[in-house]
């Protein structure tokens, strides 16, 4: 989130203002301390800490303005009279700064009164939406003001480089990350300053060594030639709020540091000092194809220890219930009435979920709505079929029906199943939700209120009489959206339906009156995604303005937001567990979030393409992603290591599936394939020992092309969705595209 | 950004070059400065330069933005729908009137370097009161179809969809009703026609289930010989046309055929009808569908004789019934007549002695159907023999052939009697059987599981129930020994093998000499061919195999199960006086009819022969035939030298002795 970084960046900015008198790094940093507590210092003090001074004041303006700009009256009365400002002086704070605060009080009043804005200014924001805040942005952008001599640019990058290519191998692919980090903030800063000529020389010069991944972002880059350009550029403000974290070893490092304090190379490593967050570890240096592995999302990798937190990725215990002994003979149970009834017996799930995974979070960890009587009957049903289901393996792969939207003109953009696969339903861009039913069994409304008074309500049968023969239908369209529809998602009951659109709602739907119940209003950008939590009651979602959010069906207002990704949060989907929330960006990373608390547990990068698809393993340990490289990583979530990479498909990857047992995985993309890979190889192949486990750096195999089972065609349908029913049969369903 | 969106709108756009570096398009300054002047305000060269900068810049964050649209819409093409999108979420004005689905023209102008979206003039009021009104867009409809089975189906890179569950097209239902209609309708010509596409057709397996289920009609038109023959044409057109794949269609199809050749269908009971010939038919269709096809369902072969052994031994059945088993079990080759006929032979001798023999006016229709039964089983003993002997002599002739192994007189036998062997199967006999049970036999190891019995002994015995009948066709085959030159069991002597089947081949050897003893009706002045053999020999050569068999049958206990089987039809035998010696009367010589006495001898058995009595009236085929032609026809009878391949094979006549 951009504003969480304000405060600390404010002070950078503060430091930045020091004149570069200072001849290397480590003695700017003792200088910078100096001037901070020279700023402590009473106003009347001599005129080089009068500038300090001034920057304080500056900040206060802009929290003053920012506080009036969203009629805080009373807020901006009490900071202001806090502060002994005048109001004259916020108009005319740019001309005399060093007048404003004479008159008033001593030095301890203006310690605590800095700390207190230090405050307020990490704090205003945190409760404000996002984006688009003026001061803000100038205030992240000034980190750029900091002048060196432009044309030099080319000469410190050019410097590094032929150090970083002379150096040893094992160094020089850790160094080389180095590259393109400073490469954007060095043309950044270049741009900032206005000196247009010299920042397109540089990005010429020195684009074409980024690594290939890359290419998306130096796209954007190269358009970028005016300070102008920058104030409402959010790929840049993500660039420019964020630290790009690199891994780098510890030797490596040294050396890096050696030479830079040898050539006195200022430049560069106040960039890096100030821009890059440089992960130090002991060991052996990576290889390149570790590096690359992890490496390609929009603010480098994850820090080491924020993938720390322990997740609790068990699955919940199943409920108790008394599974009728014989599947055949229910009739003959019910005309014997009770006595059978009593023989009935666990069913082997029950027994197996007596002793508690240890990796599983507590029951009641989060609050999870009581099962009805309809759920457990469900629950039966599952289990019934899980016993015929089919055991898929390398040689027993599963059957796909392929379900085909035919004349779909309007675009379909989202397609989900029920989990019994007897509902289908699909969002499409003219804002309209149709379900479908997918048995010979048809749709139905609920009667009218007139209607259902008339009702014998004692009758055995009134679940049905309720139900409005003359509705019946193949299929209902659900009218509300105003914009397409990028998500839907069915409540495991099969009661609601979910639908995220461009109108920035989530609306939730009966599919019992195939009316609309709830707007929920919260995200005011597009809403790319939603996911019902697999207990139902809570559900997902994420959108433009970078965050997910977290909500229950009878709140109109979000429980939880997820912030923290650098970019539109694309998909979301809920653990199986539903302790976890996983969501995947634009900014090319998977963040997996702690519902409890709304803290990011994980964040997984190496994908080189904003992130579509994601998938939990049936046993909630691992977790897939599909990108529009078309690449499908899998990563450990106990570990937070990337634990395979399958390459094969030739475009954005839209659908991902685990089948019910977690032996195949199946990926659908837009180039009209159905992929089938073996995840319990992929799973079984890699070693987790201390070592990787600790570090994280793992090396992946290349074993791609012997982990792929299948490969499938469709004539002309991409796929855009994938679901295994409860008998591992697999059902993709897309639009037949007739160019 | 106004000026980007009236960019669009006026259309008077806009040169775009290309700079190679930059490698985006740009908005030269003229255009800017057009624009400007064409809504009235004069722009500086700088000025111009800088927005049309500006304008640029705005319009590749618009294009990028809307690409996330696009991304979201899980599209490949950019629509102008998704930059609108952008435009309205970074709080601009739209661009309206592209939203068309259908690519837009950009057009060049002559004259200068201007470049245009093509927007022809509509004319309104034409279109108002146009007639045609434009139909609405198709439903949105989701349809369901299996695209692969267990992860393979098919392989083909544009995966099309497997047949049995495509839906029908129109053009294949049209088709299927056209052919259909023309098989069950009145015009031969039509049907032949018909059947001619349907043997060829290489489109129509989307359309087999259908006709399969039209075959399984059969059921329902007993009473209809015309309709039942078209159905059967139709199986006939099916299992030939090489682009369809049967599959476990074999099994219906199958079933429909044995009802033919099995049931006693509702157009028997007028004994006008001929059904006899349906039954052939269908049992030649059986075996065809068998020979061909039989692959595709495991243990079909079984089934099938199962169900005809089943019909066989139930007396119960309509003696039509039983003469389509005998017809189903020749056709499927002298295997199965060796193992199902010949031990029911015994047993079911004594129901059809008694048919025969029962000379009531009441019984004569049945008395007819009986003939029928007596003339199918002979021919398909008469080939058992045939092909038995023949087998033996060419298992002789490659063990002879001096090589060690079994296997190679396996290998001589199948490729010398192709397609007389079924296809290997779990419950049929293994083919290299005869060549092994040979060598077994000398080894004196005793022979597995189904034990053929010898030659000689299945001759005695066939010879009891039919006497010289049996032998005066093998006495107008074609010699059978011809081809085995008696040189290369020589070198075999030593062992006792060859000398087993040394006397064995004298035996198909001498066989035909056997039987020559035959009175025909005196209105026949063909005589036979043969010298009536001095009855020293035959009474030397069933001696001789008797003795052998017994030595066998010490070894072997196995086969006396089977023996055991036929023993108590044996021991009826005595007290079946039926069995006429010559006392009948010379017959009369009436034209239509003939008879002719078969003295046949049994060695050891009372009944030494039966006369035949055989009135040809009621069938219309064989009336064509005069008797003379009749008996010279006989020579070639189970001629095997033809290619028994063609399963349309001419050895196999049926109704010529009767």
């Amino acid at each position: 989130m951009a504003a969480v970084q304000d405060g600390p960046m404010e002070l950078d900015a503060e430091k930045e203002a020091k004149p570069e008198i200072l001849s290397d790094g480590t003695s700017n940093l003792s200088g910078n301390t100096a001037s901070g507590t020279l700023s402590s210092s009473p106003l009347t003090a001599a005129p080089a800490g009068g500038a300090p001074k001034m920057e304080d004041q500056q900040t206060l303006i802009a929290v003053l303005q920012f506080l009036k700009r969203n009629k805080l009256s009373e807020s901006v009365e009490i900071l202001r009279r806090e502060a002994g400002l005048g109001e004259h002086q916020e108009g005319s704070q740019a001309t005399d700064g060093s007048g404003g605060g004479k008159g008033d009080g001593d030095g301890g009043d203006a310690n605590s009164l800095l700390s207190r804005v230090s405050i307020t200014s990490a704090a205003a924001p945190q409760s404000m939406p996002v984006k688009k805040d003026q001061p803000d942005v100038s205030v992240v952008l000034s980190a750029y003001s900091q002048q060196g001599d432009p044309p030099l640019y080319q000469v410190y990058y050019s410097g590094l480089k032929n150090f970083i290519e002379s150096v040893l191998d094992c160094h020089r692919a850790e160094l080389s990350q180095l590259f393109y980090p400073l490469f954007v903030h060095m043309y950044l800063e270049l741009v900032y300053n206005n000196h247009e000529t010299e920042a397109k020389a540089f990005f010429d010069k020195f684009s074409g060594d980024q690594e290939c991944y890359y290419q998306d972002d130096l796209h954007i880059l190269c358009g970028l030639t005016k300070k102008e350009h920058l104030k409402g550029n959010e790929v840049l403000l993500d660039f420019r709020t964020s630290r790009f974290v690199l891994h780098i070893s510890r030797d490596s490092y040294q050396l890096l540091k050696r030479h830079l304090q040898e050539r006195h190379n200022n430049q560069i490593w106040n960039i890096i000092q100030e821009h890059l967050y440089i992960d130090i570890f002991d060991g052996m240096p990576r290889s390149k194809s570790q590096i690359d592995s992890m490496s390609g999302s929009l603010a480098g990798e994850a820090k080491r220890e924020v993938n720390k937190a322990k997740v609790f990725y068990g699955l919940l215990k199943e409920p108790e219930i008394e599974v009728p002994l014989d599947d055949e003979d229910d009739e003959a149970e019910n005309e014997e009435g009770k006595p059978k009834k009593k023989k009935t017996k666990k069913d082997s799930l029950g027994s197996k979920s007596k002793k508690q995974d240890p990796n599983a979070p507590q029951q009641n960890r989060i609050p999870l709505p009581e099962l009805k009587d309809s759920d457990k009957l469900d629950k039966i049903m599952y289990m019934k079929e899980s016993t015929k289901r089919i055991r898929l393996g390398p040689e027993n792969l599963p059957s796909i029906c392929f379900y085909t939207f035919l004349n779909a003109f309007q675009g379909l953009t989202a397609v989900d199943f029920t989990d019994d696969s007897s509902l289908l339903a699909g969002g499409f861009a003219d804002s309209t939700v149709r379900v479908w039913s997918v048995t010979p069994k048809k749709l139905r409304k609920v009667k009218s209120a007139g209607e259902l008074n008339v009702i014998e309500k004692e009758s055995d049968d009134v679940l049905e009489r309720i139900m409005d023969e003359k509705t019946a239908s193949e299929s209902k369209i659900l009218h509300g959206h105003s914009g397409p529809v990028y998500g839907v998602s069915f409540s495991p009951d099969r009661n609601y339906l979910l639908s995220s659109s461009e109108d920035g709602t989530v609306r939730l739907w009966s599919l019992q009156t195939f009316t609309c119940l709830v707007g929920y209003k919260g995200h005011n950008y597009p809403v790319w995604d939603t996911h019902f939590s697999p207990f139902g009651y809570y559900f997902v979602s994420g959108g433009h303005d970078r965050v997910a959010r977290l909500w229950a069906t009878d709140h109109y207002q979000p429980l939880r937001i997820f912030a923290g990704h650098l970019a539109d949060v694309t998909c979301t989907r809920f653990h199986p567990n539903s302790n976890y929330v996983a969501t995947g960006s634009t900014d090319r990373t998977v963040r997996l979030w702690d519902v409890l608390n709304a803290n990011c547990v994980r964040i997984l990068t190496g994908h080189k393409g904003p992130i579509h698809s994601l998938a939990f393993s049936p046993n909630g340990k691992f977790l897939a992603s599909g990108s529009t490289d078309g690449r499908v990583l899998l990563w450990d979530i106990g570990h937070g290591l990337m634990i395979g990479e399958l390459k094969g498909h030739t475009d954005t990857i839209y659908a991902l599936k685990f089948s019910r047992d977690g032996e195949i995985l199946a990926s659908g993309s837009m180039d009209n394939t159905v992929r089938l890979w073996d995840s319990m190889k992929a799973f079984d192949e890699v070693e987790t020992d201390d070592f990787t486990a600790t570090t994280g750096h793992i090396h992946l195999p290349d074993n791609s092309q012997e982990l792929l089972l299948g490969m499938y065609h469709s004539k002309s349908t991409p796929v855009t969705h994938l679901h295994f029913t409860r008998r591992n049969l697999l059902l993709a369903a897309g639009a037949y595209n007739s160019q | 950004m106004l000026i980007t969106a009236s960019l669009f709108s006026d259309l008077t756009i806009v040169k775009m070059t290309e700079r190679e570096e930059r490698r985006f398009a740009e908005v030269p300054r003229e255009s800017i400065k057009l624009m400007a002047e064409s809504s009235g305000v004069e722009l500086s060269e700088e000025v111009a330069a800088l927005l049309a900068e500006d304008v640029c810049y705005r319009l590749r964050e618009a294009t990028q933005n809307s690409s996330q649209f696009m991304r979201h819409a899980k599209r490949r093409k950019l629509s102008v729908e998704d930059l609108n999108r952008a435009l309205r979420w970074s709080n601009t004005e739209t661009i309206c009137g592209y939203g068309a689905q259908d690519a837009l023209p950009f057009r060049p102008l002559k004259e200068g370097e201007l470049f245009f979206v093509e927007d022809r003039e509509i004319n309104l009021v034409e279109l108002a009161l146009a007639t045609n009104i434009p139909k609405g867009c198709a439903e949105t409809m989701v349809r369901v179809h299996v695209s692969y089975l267990d992860g393979k189906g098919n392989l083909e890179p544009q995966g099309t969809v497997p047949t049995a569950v495509q839906s029908l097209s129109e053009d294949l239902l049209k088709y299927y009703q056209q052919i259909t209609r023309a098989i069950l309708g009145e015009d031969p010509h039509l049907m032949k026609v018909a059947l001619l596409d349907l043997q060829s057709n290489s489109k129509i397996a989307a359309l087999l289930p259908y006709f399969v289920y039209v075959i399984s009609g059969v059921k329902s038109v007993s009473h209809d010989l015309d309709q039942l023959n078209r159905l059967l044409h139709m199986v006939k057109s099916l299992v030939q046309n090489p682009y369809l794949y049967l599959g476990s269609y074999v099994r219906s199809l199958v079933s429909s055929v044995m009802y033919c050749i099995l049931e006693p269908l509702a157009a028997s009971i007028n004994p006008l009808n001929d059904h006899w010939t349906l039954r052939d038919y269908a049992a030649l269709l059986l075996s065809h569908i068998f020979w061909t096809h039989g692959d595709l369902v495991s243990g079909l072969y079984h089934q099938i004789l199962l169900s005809l052994q089943k019909v066989l031994s139930d007396p119960v059945r309509p003696l039509c019934s039983h003469y389509g088993a005998v017809v189903g079990l020749h056709a499927l080759g002298w295997k199965a007549v060796e193992r199902v006929l010949y031990p029911h032979l015994p047993a079911y001798w004594a129901n059809l002695q008694a048919v025969l023999d029962d000379y009531s006016v009441s019984n004569a229709q049945v008395k007819a159907d009986g003939h029928k039964v007596y003339g199918a089983i002979l021919v398909a003993v008469e080939r058992l023999l045939k092909m038995k002997a023949l087998s033996l002599t060419l298992a002789a002739e490659g063990s002879g052939a001096g090589l060690p192994g079994t296997t190679t007189g396996a290998v001589g036998f199948r490729e010398n009697s192709p397609g007389l062997s079924p296809p290997p199967e779990p419950l049929s006999e293994p083919p290299l059987g005869i060549a092994s049970h040979l060598q077994a036999g000398g080894a004196g190891c005793p022979w597995e599981e189904w034990t053929p019995v010898s030659l000689p002994a299945m001759y005695c015995e066939l010879y009891s129930f039919f006497g010289d009948s049996l032998a005066v066709r093998f006495s107008t085959g074609p010699p059978l020994g011809g081809a085995t030159p008696p040189g290369p069991c020589q070198p075999l002597e030593g062992r006792k093998e060859p000398a087993s089947s040394a006397p064995n081949l004298e035996n198909t050897r001498k066989m035909p000499q056997l039987t020559a003893s035959m009175n025909i009706s005196p209105r026949r002045d063909g005589s036979p061919r043969m010298e009536p053999q001095p009855p020293s020999l035959a009474a030397t050569v069933p001696g001789r195999s008797l003795a052998r068999s017994s030595s066998s049958s010490s070894s072997s206990s196995v086969s006396r199960s089977r023996s055991s089987s036929s023993r108590p039809g044996r021991s009826t035998s005595q007290s079946r006086d039926i069995f006429p010696k010559a006392r009948f009367p010379l017959p009369q010589a009436g034209p239509p009819a003939f008879s002719f006495i078969i003295g046949g001898r049994q060695m050891g058995r009372r009944c030494q022969g039966r006369r035949f009595q055989t009135s040809f009236t009621p069938t219309p085929p064989l009336t064509t035939h005069p008797p003379r032609a009749y008996a010279h026809k006989l020579p070639v009878i189970g001629r095997v030298s033809k290619p028994v391949r063609r399963w349309t094979c001419s050895h196999y006549s049926l109704h010529l002795p009767l």
